[in-house]
């Protein structure tokens, strides 16, 4: 074998997201030797765009709010999918971990009597949301990223784990490169932690950055553990639609939290048209309620914009395909309004929303205080991912846990906004001290040296190949423009079958790739490495979504429109078949409890 | 209202890009003619260049909003966002040029070796609450005494401002200086209202606050509009100065 660094860890976490740094705080805490490898430099994970806030029950706002008001909400934003275990830890243990944070050195907004400040987000029945104007995410990750330093956590930045190791079934680490200079790298780990993010980069308009080719859940699979839940990729409804170069780029929920209303080129707020059944009593049916709601009327009840995203994200869609759009292919999203009922509105919106103002300002030439935005449905987030133990976060494969978007469960067929950063901090705890419990309880596995010399030829292969080999960037450009045509915000049988062929012609093409120079910072040779992971994913999106014969959440058919009650008992998993190859299957969804259902019947 | 089609000066259909290419300190430019659109930024022709021209081109980038710092370069020799650079912005009728930044040691194209930063704030002594005041074990603490350290803490750690310093680009001091991004750094721990730890004495020698002269050209390229110089580094020197050369303050042993 060729003569790598192997480097021994007690946990090794991949991923320095919220969900990464948070377990690797938390392994390191109880002793373990822990390192953290991250694909970007510190700090630049995906956690740090997040805008809106964190969902925690705290209560500072409204004090009617409390852990049974957050579970209800959740499971119902999920439409009951959600692992309802979860879900409660979940709500239970948000709120501890916010004020950890506080004490931490992280520094929210503050409420009139100095306690942190709240605000109101879609489907969440109080306002929740903590939260840093609109930049959430950045105090979130810096702040764990400067208590992490002090910790003797052993960081690798830009560093990519290109497979797991496994000792039989058992994980026992992970083989890398270092993006800098291109050498290979063995991490030897009693446990390892996957909180790798999501997958939107295997979509044309996505919100996401390059760093989402889906690695995590990809790695998972092939080291046999199962998937759950991959057909729900959630639409955020507000992206930024123009100019071209910007499309995508998110647009916070927390513009229609403030006030900021939905409407077509007729100017007429559609959201109106369209409640469904079970948000209806919830939600207010005149304008001026829905305004009293967003000024925090505890009377009042939410307007229509602030339904969930799913829905939200298809009238958007219906309102440009009936003619109804704006100028550039969305509709017009209006916080410019409220200059009608703020007498200084401007200094206002600047204040609460200020990278939104910036973003357009400085992105496309438009004053929000003034004018009307212009946004679209973009690929935001996945509900699906690796199928994990509720209390553990241990996936089916000894050794092997998994936190924050890459694991599956709490978010059902729909995810709050704001329930991602407070699923980060609570199961990236659980995942760190869980994974340190193994790495104490089972010691060291055995490291099989074939598997990295296997890994090691495959990846250098496409240098081999060099410019008479693919275009790595081509491939990627193919697979992400019919990923969002075929298996998009509005799906149907045959082209989802359509996708699955171009996935295996793709495959092929993908197997050619070649690149040239050398292997410093080679960002062709990057992206030609993360083709293979891109595809599993996207075959198994496709493969879930045909199984699943109804709409509902994320997850919605032309052929199919409704929800249907025979599927309301079944989450897909795939695992693979005896040749590696994805399968779905059918599983229960996790009971509820006597209790469960209690609070879910008290919060209707 | 006015409509939100963003009125756009017309764009020639390319541009010439002068991109800084090569590793190991050696390297040169090189042109590339590209096609350009409405409303792109430096970040989206450098990829198009990366992807369709040459695919091994070095370049740092994540959120392409400008929240995330990964993607500070020179653009015409000055410091700034590539993601956030409208080419309506600059003078196409010129070749653009896109350097690395130049302050930290060079590593391949756009790409430097930042790994300085991230030693030099491993040194500044770390958060430390005092007893929380609240029955609930939380602290109670107006919006109106947070809203400094708020803004300091809006920095992306993108180190534009380490790359035009003098002490650091010209002199450079970076054993002695630790630059106004951990100056703001330090002024963000020293007036959050929750924190106990004193930094002035390690300001004064660790730190090296006296090395800036107050420039200002930190404040200029700083990407978030942080008043670096005029609401963190002159509070800190003052506060340094009563400290030490402030009679009375040396007779007390004055705490924070
Ligand atoms: C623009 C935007 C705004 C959002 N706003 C909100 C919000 O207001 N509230 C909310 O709750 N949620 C929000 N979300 C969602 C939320 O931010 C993300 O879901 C969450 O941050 C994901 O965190 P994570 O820790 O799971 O992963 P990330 O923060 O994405 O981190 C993933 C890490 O894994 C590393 N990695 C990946 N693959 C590999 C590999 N092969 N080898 C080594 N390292 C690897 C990456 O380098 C990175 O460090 C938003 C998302 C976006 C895009
Ligand atoms: S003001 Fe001080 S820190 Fe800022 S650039 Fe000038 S010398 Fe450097
Ligand atoms: S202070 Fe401004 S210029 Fe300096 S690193 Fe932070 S954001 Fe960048
Ligand atoms: S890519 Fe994030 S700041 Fe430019």
């Amino acid at each position: 074998m060729a003569d790598y660094p192997v480097l021994e860890y007690d946990v090794l976490v991949v991923g320095a997201g919220g969900a990464g740094l948070r377990a690797a705080i938390e392994a390191s805490s109880t002793g373990c030797k822990t390192a953290v490898i991250t694909k970007s430099l510190l700090g630049k994970a995906h956690t740090v765009m997040a805008e809106g806030g964190m969902a925690a029950a705290m209560g500072n706002v409204d004090d009617r709010d409390n852990w049974r008001v957050h579970f209800a909400d959740t499971m119902r934003g999920g439409q009951y999918l959600n692992n309802c275990r979860m879900a409660e830890l979940h709500a239970k243990e948000a709120p501890a971990r916010v004020k950890e944070l506080e004490a931490w050195g992280a520094i929210f907004d503050r409420t009139p009597d100095g306690r942190i400040l709240q605000r109101n987000f879609g489907g969440h029945r109080y306002p929740r949301l903590a939260h840093v104007g609109d930049r959430t995410g950045l105090e979130m990750i810096r702040t764990l990223q400067d208590h992490g330093i002090h910790q003797g956590i052993d960081v690798y930045a830009e560093h990519t784990i290109l497979n797991l190791l496994m000792d039989g079934t058992r994980c026992v680490g992970g083989f890398a490169y270092d993006r800098e200079r291109g050498r290979f790298k063995v991490f030897h780990a009693k446990a390892v932690v996957l909180a790798t993010g999501g997958v939107g980069r295997a979509f044309q308009v996505t919100s996401n950055s390059w760093e989402y080719t889906a690695d995590g859940q990809a790695l998972a699979f092939k080291a046999g553990a199962a998937l759950l839940d991959m057909e729900f990729v959630q639409f955020h409804p507000t992206g930024m639609v123009w100019p071209p170069s910007v499309k995508g780029i998110l647009v916070t929920e927390g513009v229609r939290g403030e006030g900021g209303v939905l409407r077509n080129k007729d100017g007429k707020r559609f959201m109106f048209d369209d409640v469904p059944e079970n948000y209806r009593s919830s939600t207010a049916d005149n304008e001026e309620e829905g305004w009293r709601y967003t000024q925090g009327d505890k009377n009042s009840r939410r307007p229509p914009e602030l339904l969930t995203r799913d829905h939200v994200a298809r009238c958007i869609n219906r309102e440009v395909k009936a003619g109804r759009g704006s100028p550039h292919g969305g509709v017009f999203l209006d916080i410019a309004w409220i200059k009608e009922k703020i007498p200084d509105s401007v200094t206002h919106i600047k204040k609460k929303l200020p990278s939104m103002y910036h973003q357009f300002k400085q992105l496309a030439d438009l004053d929000i205080t003034k004018e009307r935005m212009e946004v679209g449905p973009t690929t935001h987030y996945i509900m699906g991912g690796i199928q994990v133990d509720a209390d553990t976060q241990m996936s089916t494969v000894a050794g092997l846990f998994a936190a924050g978007e890459c694991a599956a469960g709490l978010h059902g067929a729909n995810r709050l906004g704001g329930n991602s950063l407070s699923d980060l901090l609570v199961f990236g705890k659980r995942a760190g001290e869980y994974a340190a419990k193994y790495a104490k309880d089972h010691g060291a596995g055995k490291l099989t040296m074939s598997q990295v010399d296997e890994a090691a030829k495959a990846a250098v292969a496409p240098f081999d190949r060099g410019a008479a080999g693919e275009n790595p960037f081509t491939i990627q450009h193919e697979l992400q423009d019919f990923m969002q045509n075929l298996v998009g915000i509005v799906r149907i049988e045959s082209e989802m079958q359509e996708a699955l062929g171009k996935i295996a012609k793709l495959r092929e093409r993908a197997a050619r790739a070649g690149i040239t120079g050398n292997r410093e910072y080679n960002t062709g040779w990057h992206t030609a490495l993360d083709l293979d992971n891109m595809l599993t994913i996207s075959e198994m999106i496709a493969l879930a979504g045909i199984e699943r014969k109804e709409s509902r959440g994320g997850h919605f058919r032309d052929d199919y429109p409704d929800k249907s009650a025979d599927w309301a008992k079944y989450n897909l998993r795939v695992v693979q078949d005896g040749n590696g190859r994805p399968k779905v299957e059918h599983v229960t969804v996790v009971p509820l409890t006597d209790e469960m259902k209690q609070v879910i019947e008290e919060n209707k | 209202m006015s409509d939100s089609v963003a009125t756009e000066k017309a764009l020639p259909s390319s541009a010439i890009f002068r991109i800084w290419r090569g590793g190991n300190g050696g390297g040169g430019f090189v042109d590339y003619n590209t096609p350009i659109s409405s409303g792109m930024v430096v970040l989206d022709a450098v990829h198009g260049i990366q992807a369709n021209d040459a695919n091994d081109m070095a370049v740092r980038w994540n959120c392409k909003a400008g929240k995330c710092g990964s993607c500070s370069a020179e653009i015409n020799g000055k410091p700034r966002l590539m993601c956030m650079t409208r080419l309506n912005t600059l003078d196409l009728t010129v070749p653009v040029t896109v350097e690395p930044m130049k302050t930290f040691p060079h590593v391949k194209d756009l790409v430097t070796d930042v790994s300085w930063n991230y030693a030099v704030k491993k040194k500044i002594q770390k958060f430390t609450p005092r007893k929380p005041d609240a029955a609930d074990g939380t602290w109670r603490v107006q919006q109106a005494d947070v809203d400094r350290p708020q803004e300091f803490r809006k920095c992306i750690e993108c180190f534009l401002c380490q790359d035009v310093c003098h002490v650091l680009r010209d002199h450079n001091l970076h054993d002695e200086f630790i630059g106004p991004r951990f100056l703001i750094y330090t002024a963000q721990l020293e007036m959050n209202p929750i924190d106990a730890a004193d930094r002035i004495p390690d300001l004064k020698d660790s730190c090296g606050i006296g090395y800036c002269n107050i420039t200002k050209c930190c404040t200029k390229v700083c990407p978030e509009e942080i008043h670096i110089t005029d609401n963190a580094i002159i509070p800190l020197k003052e506060r340094v100065v009563d400290r030490y050369f402030d009679p009375i303050a040396r007779l007390f042993g004055g705490g924070k």
